[in-house]
């Protein structure tokens, strides 16, 4: 018994450093002035590949809607755990939506990227509206959106 | 209660569902609309593969087509990093048009689905929703009962403007109310998740793809086998990226394609939740179709209507409702006056009484005869004032009194009185004042009175039996009641006829001017005329129409008839006060069925009339009775006029003061072989003249419809046989 309750210690002791090493993101994405009702969004991050790794954010509170996030909805499968806690209200034309969330060291600098989904009801859905590689170098500059998204900003 | 239970929601929730429907209205014509606009392929022309083939030869930055229920195929692309998006042309690829939602449709789907109020909003929807569906049950349910059963649901209607057009559009919208009602509520069931919405998760993405090179678009397998039709979505895999796939949706389910086999993977068959969310939807939008959402349409545009009129209705109601000063209790009233009422109207009549009982001493206690209670223990006399309702049914304040009397009897030998209040039109008239009457009989009670009737509100048989009744209870009882007086219009006597005078029945055609405009009437309608010296207005039937340009009625003067000695008496130039009150049972239906005109001595008026306005030369016979040709032949030049230029077809007229003599009856049965002829090319039969000629007209018509079995009954109640008698 004792034995359990001191490797339990340690494993926390060895994850502790990991959690340390993580640090806040500041999220900054501006829409267009698009003619249509509020926007879903995904932001998450992929590698350099495009595969899925994360998500940081899902505006849009209808889990029926996410398919229509189509990158993201295949990467993360549309598993709650994924976006547990980091997801809020759809983002309506011309708004901004900012949101701090918690980014580990060890994907900045290292081939990741930040990659936007968005979907708009009755209009198009854009996968990767936003694609930007996540490096220190490119952190405070904004990124520019294909389709819903003006700018997309992150600071680290 | 049925009754409360439509009008009650109707008066909360009449803007909320008001506005659902406009909204719901303007939206149910977007389909029709996307219809007009887009290509239709038949199922089998063309397949996903040929279409994406085409669209590859004008987007070669192609990410999306889609196709709507509608079937709008939409195709979405990125060119130079720029997203667009363009409906095609199926058949070519090449764009039509760019695509974009109207604003102004989103907007009103907006306002339709939640009023800009987020999720209060879609619940107040859903509520809107339940009232709809609340309102077209109750309501539904009120038009069996006052037509007589579901059977006889799409009989004509009767009643006032209001009361029938309520009445009519809500028979007319029912189906596309309640089909709209609750797909509407089966939505937003689904949109708060009391209702499974049939969403089922996506497809697992594949685990293996194929490695090889990537194939044509249009000779993708998988794209070859499905139908345009079918196609909801295809999203093409991401640029460059060789382990991507299409996604495809179609009718049926949701699948992956391989880019490099054409091979449909992970396919997922849609359940039947999911089919009969789909399902539901396209009923409540008409999306894909049309044909349905543009009636569903229409329905939705008759609750305005039905709102603004069911409001006025519940309104006059309720200013008819019992306002009755000086009631006595129960218990201690020597006299007792109940009420059977379905709109309240008969109310008026009863206060009229109460208070004219109270004047002369009595104590008198009013009630609705639902409250009857069996114990009147000072009750000298009982009076019963009753409406009938629908088919011979009782009114709402009296559905429980004939089991509530047989439960609790009567005092022997209590003297009562029954006086019914009703419409001839209706083929049942007063008839459950004559059930209260028998049961009266029954239980041991006394009547005063024979049972008397009063037709369509008329003060004067009000007055006559309440002159009746003083003369029984040995006391003056003038029942003064006027149901509304309308506006009056200041007449000027311009032209009289004068006929009769030989036969010992001077009859009168009268023409008036009005010293402004004339008001708004038909021949048909009547004309309310207030003597001077009696605050009781006569109603007398129009032979003219405003268009005409005069107001024309025909009058007989009778002894001691206070307004046809009036009217007979007046001087051309003289002014007399008048109002319309109109009467649009009684007119000859339009379309080009023949119409049987009935009528002896005055009851000609309204139907030569009809006979001047027949401009469109329908086939019109009339039967008319009088008494000499020489003396009271009345319209006789103007009737030959109308034979000759075809307005009449044929002019039977039977006279009862020459050698062989005949009445209208006669000749009826005389031209049996005519009539019933007319009858099965879809007559229509007009009577108008005494109530005693009107009875012996029925009695000669039913021997006339006999071998074609029918009765005037059945006439009555399909609206082809119509009175107006006095």
């Amino acid at each position: 018994m004792k034995k359990i309750i001191a490797t339990t210690c340690l494993a926390g002791a060895i994850a502790l450093p990991g959690l340390a090493q993580a640090r806040e993101v500041t999220l900054t994405t501006q829409l267009k002035d698009y003619s249509g009702n509020d926007a879903y969004l995904a932001i998450y991050v992929t590698d350099a590949n495009g595969q899925y790794q994360k998500t940081l954010w899902v505006a849009g509170k209808k889990a029926k809607y996410y398919k229509h996030l189509s990158d993201w909805a295949r990467g993360s499968g549309m598993n709650p755990s994924e976006f547990d806690g980091v997801s809020g209200a759809s983002v309506g034309s011309g708004r901004t939506l900012k949101v701090s969330v918690e980014l580990a060291d060890t994907l900045i600098d290292a081939g990741y990227q930040i990659r936007i989904d968005s979907a708009v009801e009755d209009k198009r859905d854009a996968r990767a509206d936003v694609s930007a590689p996540l490096t220190s170098k490119g952190a405070g500059q904004p990124a520019t959106g294909s389709t819903y998204v003006e700018s997309f900003t992150y600071d680290l | 209660m049925l009754r409360q239970s439509h009008s009650l929601p109707g008066l909360i929730a009449a803007l909320l569902v008001m506005l659902l429907a406009i909204s719901g209205a303007i939206l149910s014509v977007d389909p029709a609309l996307e219809r007009l606009h887009n290509t239709a392929t038949a199922t089998g022309q063309l397949n996903v593969g040929q279409l994406a083939g085409r669209v590859a030869n004008h987007f070669p930055g192609v990410e999306q087509i889609q196709r709507t229920a509608s079937g709008t195929v939409i195709v979405y692309y990125n060119k130079n990093g720029q997203a667009g998006a363009e409906t095609v042309d199926p058949l070519t690829g090449e764009s039509l048009a760019p695509y974009a939602t109207s604003a102004f449709t989103r907007w009103v789907k907006e306002l339709h689905r939640s009023m800009f109020l987020g999720t209060p909003g879609h619940g107040a929807s859903g509520v809107g929703a339940l009232f709809m569906l609340m309102l077209s049950v109750s309501g539904a349910l009120l038009l069996a009962r006052r037509l007589g059963g579901w059977r006889n649901l799409l009989r004509p209607l009767r009643g006032t403007f209001s009361q029938r057009w309520h009445a009519e559009v809500g028979r007319l919208a029912l189906l596309g109310l309640l089909l709209s009602a609750l797909s509407g509520l089966y939505m937003s069931a689904t949109t708060f998740g009391f209702i499974a919405d049939g969403s089922q998760s996506e497809p697992a993405f594949p685990a293996h793809v194929s490695t090889g090179p990537t194939l044509p678009v249009a000779t993708l397998q998988a794209l070859q086998a499905t139908d345009l039709n079918d196609l909801r979505e295809l999203v093409y895999p991401s640029p460059g990226n060789p382990h991507d796939v299409f996604s495809l949706r179609t009718a049926q389910g949701d699948g992956y394609v391989d880019q490099a086999s054409g091979a449909l993977l992970s396919y997922q068959a849609h359940d039947s939740m999911h089919n009969l969310y789909e399902w539901i939807y396209q009923l409540h939008t008409g999306e894909g179709l049309w044909w349905l959402g543009l009636p569903l349409g229409l329905c939705a545009l008759c609750v305005p209507l039905m709102s603004v009129t069911g409001i006025l209705l519940w309104w006059r109601r309720r200013k008819a409702g019992p306002n009755i000063r000086h009631n006595s209790p129960a218990h201690s009233a020597d006299s007792v006056i109940l009420v059977g009422s379905e709109n309240n109207s008969t109310w008026g009549f009863a206060k009229t009484l109460h208070d004219a009982l109270h004047q002369s001493g009595h104590q008198v206690h009013s009630a609705a005869m639902n409250n009857w209670v069996g114990d009147y223990r000072k009750a000298q006399r009982v009076f019963i004032l009753t409406a009938t309702h629908g088919d011979g049914d009782a009114p709402a304040s009296a559905s429980q009194f004939l089991a509530r009397l047989a439960k609790t009897g009567l005092k022997p030998g209590l003297p009562f009185a029954v006086l019914g209040l009703g419409d001839r039109q209706f083929a049942q008239f007063c008839q459950y004042a004559h059930q209260v009457q028998d049961a009266m009989l029954q239980a041991g009670g006394s009547p005063l009175l024979g049972l008397e009737t009063v037709n369509r509100q008329s003060s004067q048989e009000f007055a006559r039996w309440g002159h009746a009744l003083g003369e029984v209870l040995g006391q003056d009882l003038v029942l003064v009641h006027t149901p509304q007086q309308p506006r009056t219009h200041q007449l000027q006597l311009t032209e009289r006829i004068a006929y009769g005078e030989q036969v010992n029945a001077p009859t009168h055609i009268l023409r008036f001017k009005a010293c402004g405009e004339l008001p708004g009437f038909l021949a048909g309608d009547l004309v309310g005329i207030v003597p001077p010296g009696s605050p009781i207005p006569r109603f007398y039937s129009l032979a003219s129409g405003s268009r005409d340009g005069v107001l024309e009625i025909c009058v007989r003067k009778h002894n001691g008839g206070m307004c046809s000695q009036f009217l007979h008496g007046l001087n051309i130039g003289a002014l007399i006060e008048a109002f319309i009150q109109p009467n649009p049972q009684f007119r000859p239906a339009s379309g080009a069925h023949p119409v049987i005109l009935i009528g002896a001595g005055t009851g000609i008026g309204p139907l030569a009339g009809f006979i001047r306005n027949n401009k469109a030369r329908h086939p019109m016979h009339l039967y008319w009775g009088g008494r000499n040709p020489t003396s009271d032949f009345l319209y006789e030049p103007e009737l030959n006029q109308y034979l000759s230029d075809r307005r009449l077809t044929a002019l039977r007229a039977a006279f009862s003061q020459v050698q062989d003599r005949c009445y209208v009856q006669d000749r009826l049965i005389g031209d049996a072989l005519t009539l019933r002829r007319l009858i099965e090319k879809g007559a229509q039969v007009l009577v108008c003249g005494s109530r005693e000629m009107a009875k012996g007209v029925i009695q000669a018509l039913d021997e006339v419809l006999a071998p074609l079995n029918l009765s005037v009954l059945t006439l009555k109640a399909q609206g082809r046989y119509r009175e107006d008698v006095y």
